[in-house]
């Protein structure tokens, strides 16, 4: 064992060796360890480097607070992980472990010119930066930085693990195991309530674990607490440790994230590596005690140096001795008591520096028991040592000035700048705080949530107080849910209370313009760069912290916040209050994207929509595009065939024999009742009410701003009974907006909408052939051009199916869309399918029929529209119902913009070279004219397969409808191509090719 | 995430079955040809931007399917009161944030 490992300390077994490596070295440590305190344990403070100027770290405290000790952990292939705080992070047989920020090795660092070149990184550097010449920023600074900088590296393998989310319920959620939470959830454990405790530690505890000389109720403390957690979870109490209460969200909703293997040398089967509950708590108990504060002075980031909680920490939990020659420098009563644990484990303590000249007698015949020099009224004015402290410059203070240095050498420097409540998640209640002057430091005030907090939270300090306190919320938890509580209050003896002094940075008798006193150590934020932010005007702590980055690093300025906040207003001259605190947001410890993204990953980041013949198109080759939700068959290529020629041939068969196609995604409406045809009138363009039974009308949906929202065919299926098809995309937002009118406009007519989407399943047959194909198969209906014409739409029998058949065509041949109850999909489809083998029936997909319904023009919602686009722009003035005295649309319609001149306006475009045009081009009118030119329109559509021989492109032109015949022009990359403006049918004007 | 009460169902669930609806009292004008262009761009497109009580709309999209109007504190996020749509706006002074 190495010296400073001491036996019969400590929480951990060192019969049970687990060995891991750090920067390739194999390190030993023991079961219960974490990276840091085996670190410790063998001597290793240098752990890190830091963020902007590469200086050497260790860590400076023994938890999630820790902004130096980061460092990169690796389980195998794909599980890596940056940024993991070594004082978090449990040991385990095999763990390798990196540090970060440094190259080519931690001990010698390039980088670390940085730190030579401090006043080049002064506050605001990066806003300075960016108003120097660009190419500086380009060619010097941003390489540079990118080189040596950045927290840690960004793992490139897929993540193996799974993440698993989990919704959960209580009445009492208490945050935080130590005394106070203990308490609170001993008080809370009423019989029928169900209470949970969280802890983000590896055990519960809190404060005691690292307090065993606390005698409570007659128990040494951890006896205490070992009976106290057997009491709580026969009392049903479920206690849940690793799991940190990450954000505390609306209504009482708290977000947990529970970490189950990243402590485990095998990973166990089936299990995920974290799972995030959001559990939803009738009341909450806050009891997430306070952060000790470092004390700021030249050098206080050495290796060695840290908090004095913490070295107390890390010997009475793990057995570790930080150093065998300490030194501590500190304004509060609590470091006493660590330099007197370590005295008694058997560090030579070199000194206790206070800076109050007056110190309480016990801890004074503390000291002198024990040995220990004092030095009361001194302030710390640097600290020596390259990668290790090896010495602290202590100077004494009378009246108001700085005397002689003196050096006092350590291995070790314990500091305390007093403490501060965590408060963390009552900040993401939108919680007020209250200053509180005498201990220089806020405190909770009031929540909007049901919500207490409890112990030193709130500034009480010591096991006695907070165990009274929480058990005292605990109670008021209980009772506001209606029930009573009886909560004893346990005895304490041995308890440490203390008081303390709060300090800007420390006086000195050197230059402050050369100090490195840190505020926020992870990055690398001085005391000098937050005056530096007030000289240059920043008023705010809003403005200051954003101008210096101070409390912006991962840690959320845990450490850094009250005595960045205390130096700034100093350095305002303004009292604290006024100057603000800054506002702590989610989450509270840096969190995995695994945890957030939980099971929405791989094939589960979305719902994939499939047709019922989603199966066949799988079975035979095609290939598949989203469309919203939905999987959609793109096309179907034979053996060896490209995209283009599978598109071709397609196009080809369908125009000259029969193609089959399923629109199964289209959204279908079923308006049904006494006033359907009224709100329909009212919801669509078209005039409704002359429509027959057995009729079918293309439908245009506006807002009533008078812009088109969606379309599609609807049939009367009877007099108060319409069939409404919508986009695919749009089908719910379309329903959505009827039911608003409906609901709430016009709550009189008596109408039901039902969306129907899922019900049926479509197949649309097109071609010359599809009549013949499809007419031996229908009972119910002739397929003539005098019985069923197109536009028709029936209730029939197909193939022996229920069926609605609807004569429609969005390819412009003869077009046939046969709807059956959505199981019979494929079933129908294969009975046409080998029904049409006699005429070569084609299956098609999405591209094709892109291509044929563009070579009619017909538009496709959402791309030859775009939100901005009336029914006139378009070209389909022909389907506004004029008569209407009103419909959804007709007022917007009438606003001036809206019938103004030079308006962007859907026309076909040729290109004179023949080349294909990109969808999404800009288009202008003077190729000529200086850049930027004036664009006055874009392609919407483009395809160069297809019937007409060449490509066409459908777009939007200003005042295009009157261009006809002129060329514009698309500026691409590469060259300019010129096109004609032309209508927008390319294929069949007189559509002579719907007739049977 | 927000729990919010439907009015319709009685009961109050996860801010996940319903949607947002913009603005509440916001009325279709009667006849909205008589209607002037500055009445009518009023209508569709100014809105309140409140710090503090706003009257908005919800539906309960993934339960009844109902549109309602809430009264909900724009700086806590608490809801104050939901109620049918139709009717009338309540008055402040009757309303407190969550029983505080
Ligand atoms: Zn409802």
């Amino acid at each position: 064992m190495s010296k400073y490992r001491v036996s019969g300390r400590g929480r951990i077994d060192t019969s049970r060796p687990v060995s891991f490596t750090f920067d390739g070295k194999r390190i030993k440590g023991a079961k219960g360890d974490t990276v840091a305190s085996a670190l410790l344990a063998n001597g290793i403070h240098l752990m890190g480097r830091s963020f902007k100027y590469h200086r050497p770290r260790g860590a400076v405290a023994a938890g999630s607070e820790e902004p130096n000790a980061l460092i990169g952990t690796r389980r195998g292939p794909g599980r890596f992980e940056p940024n993991t705080r070594a004082t978090v992070q449990e040991i385990w047989e095999g763990l390798e472990t990196n540090s970060q920020n440094k190259f080519p090795s931690l001990k010698f660092d390039v980088g670390a010119v940085n730190d030579a070149a401090y006043m080049m990184f002064s506050a605001g550097f990066y806003y300075k930066t960016f108003m120097w010449p660009r190419s500086f920023w380009d060619k010097v600074y941003e390489p540079f930085i990118r080189a040596a900088a950045g927290l840690g590296v960004s793992p490139k393998e897929e993540d193996p693990d799974t993440y698993a989310s989990r919704n959960a319920f209580c009445d009492v959620l208490v945050i935080g195991s130590g005394p106070a939470g203990l308490a609170a959830a001993r008080a809370a454990a009423v019989e029928g309530l169900k209470v949970v405790l969280v802890d983000e530690n590896a055990e519960a505890g809190g404060t005691l674990l690292s307090e065993p000389q606390a005698v409570i109720d007659g128990k040494p403390a951890w006896d205490w607490l070992s009976s106290e957690l057997a009491a709580l979870k026969a009392a049903g109490v479920k206690i849940m440790t690793r799991t940190t209460a990450i954000a505390y969200y609306h209504q009482n909703l708290i977000g947990l994230v529970e970490k189950l293997s990243d402590h485990l040398e095998v990973l166990p089967q089936d299990t995920p590596r974290e799972r995030l509950w959001r559990m939803r708590a009738k009341q909450v108990v806050l009891a997430q005690g306070a952060l000790e504060k470092p004390l700021v002075f030249h050098g206080n980031d050495r290796p060695g140096v840290m908090l004095a909680g913490s070295a107390q920490t890390y010997l009475n939990r793990y057995g570790v001795l930080v150093g065998t020659s300490p030194a501590v420098v500190t304004s509060h009563d609590s470091a006493w008591f660590s330099a007197f644990d370590l005295a008694d484990a058997g560090a030579k303590v070199q000194a206790i520096v206070d800076t109050r000249s007056e110190i309480r007698q016990e801890l004074l015949d503390g000291a002198k028991s024990r040995g220990i020099r004092v030095l009361a009224g001194y302030t710390a004015t640097g600290t020596e040592g390259r990668l290790r402290v090896k010495s602290v410059r202590v100077n004494p203070m009378q009246s108001g000035k700085v005397g002689a240095p003196e050096t006092i050498s350590c291995d070790a420097l314990l500091m305390s700048g007093g403490w501060t409540p965590s408060l963390h998640l009552f900040s993401h209640t939108q919680g007020k705080l209250a200053w509180d002057d005498d201990r220089t430091t806020f405190l909770p005030d009031y929540t909007p949530e049901d919500c207490v907090i409890a112990g030193a939270g709130r500034g009480l300090w010591g096991i006695a107080a907070a165990l009274a306190d929480g058990a005292e919320k605990g109670q008021q938890a209980v009772e506001a849910l209606g029930r009573s509580a009886i909560a004893a209050v346990p005895a304490v003896k041995n308890d440490r209370t203390g008081t303390g002094v709060s300090h800007k940075e420390l006086p000195t008798d050197l230059s402050p313009g050369k100090a490195k006193a840190f505020v926020d150590y992870q990055n690398d934020v001085t005391a000098k760069d937050l005056r530096l932010a007030v000289r240059e005007g920043m008023k705010s702590i809003e403005h200051v912290k954003r101008y210096t980055t101070n409390g912006m690093a991962t840690d959320q300025g845990k450490m850094s916040n009250i005595n960045g906040l205390n130096i700034a207003s100093d350095a305002l001259g303004r009292k604290q209050p006024q100057v603000g605190l800054t506002t702590f947001r989610p989450p509270y410890t840096p969190t995995t994207f695994g945890a957030f993204a939980g099971y929405h990953r791989g094939g589960h980041f979305e719902v994939t929509r499939k047709t019922r013949i989603d199966s066949w198109a799988a079975e035979n080759g095609a290939v598949f595009e989203p469309v919203s939700q939905w999987r959609r068959a793109w096309y179907f290529p034979k053996a060896g065939e490209t995209m283009d020629q599978a598109v071709a041939r397609e196009c080809a068969a369908t125009r000259s024999s029969v193609g089959i196609f399923d629109a199964s995604t289209l959204g279908k409406i079923e308006v049904v009742g006494p006033d359907a045809v009224e709100f329909m009138n009212r919801m669509y363009t078209n005039p409704w009410t002359k429509l027959g039974v057995n009729r079918c009308r293309y439908g245009l949906l506006l807002g009533d701003d008078g812009f088109i929202r969606d379309d599609g065919v609807i049939g009367r299926m009877g007099q108060d009974k319409f069939h409404v098809t919508t986009t695919t995309g749009g089908a719910a937002r379309v329903l959505n907006m009827m039911e608003d009118y409906l609901q709430t406009e016009w709550p009189d007519l008596n109408v039901w909408l039902t969306s129907t989407t899922e019900q049926w399943s479509t197949i649309a047959l097109n071609g010359p052939n599809a009549a013949k194909l499809l007419a031996p198969l229908v009972e119910g209906v002739e397929l003539t051009e005098e019985a069923f014409p197109h536009m028709s739409c029936v209730e029939c029998t197909v193939a022996g199916m229920p069926a609605r058949l609807f004569r429609v065509s969005f390819t412009g041949e003869i077009g046939f869309e046969v709807n059956v109850p959505a199981p019979m999909g494929r079933q129908l489809w294969e009975t046409l399918w080998k029904a049409g083998e006699q005429y070569g029936i084609t299956a098609y997909g999405t591209e094709t029929m892109h291509v044929l319904r563009a070579e009619k023009g017909y538009i496709i919602v959402g791309q030859d529209t775009d939100g901005t686009v009336t029914p006139d722009d378009a070209g389909m003035a022909w389907a506004i119902g004029k008569a209407k005295p009103d419909f959804v649309g007709k007022r917007g319609l009438a606003r001036p913009d809206l019938t103004a001149k030079g308006r962007k306006q859907l026309v076909g475009l040729l290109t004179e070279d023949g080349s294909k045009l990109e969808e999404g081009a800009q288009i202008v009118f003077d190729p000529a004219q200086p850049v930027p030119m004036k664009m006055v329109g874009h392609v919407t559509s483009s395809y160069d397969t297809g019937t007409t021989g060449r490509p066409i492109a459908l777009a939007l032109v200003e005042g295009g409808h009157d261009r006809m015949g002129e060329t514009v022009h698309i500026p691409m990359p590469d060259r300019t191509i010129a096109a004609k403006i032309t209508g927008t049918v390319f294929y069949d004007p007189e559509n002579a090719k719907l007739k049977i | 995430m927000l729990l919010i009460h439907c009015p319709y169902c009685g009961e109050t669930l996860p801010e996940v079955e319903f949607a947002y609806a913009g603005e509440a009292h916001i009325a279709r004008p009667e006849n909205p040809s008589a209607v002037s262009d500055e009445e009518w761009a009023e209508y569709l497109f100014m809105r309140d931007n409140v710090k503090g009580v706003h009257y908005e709309r919800w539906r309960h999209l993934h339960g009844c399917g109902r549109f309602f109007n809430a009264a909900r504190n724009t700086i806590t996020d608490k809801f104050l009161t939901t109620y049918e749509a139709g009717a009338p706006r309540p008055a402040l002074d009757t309303l407190t944030e969550g029983g505080k």
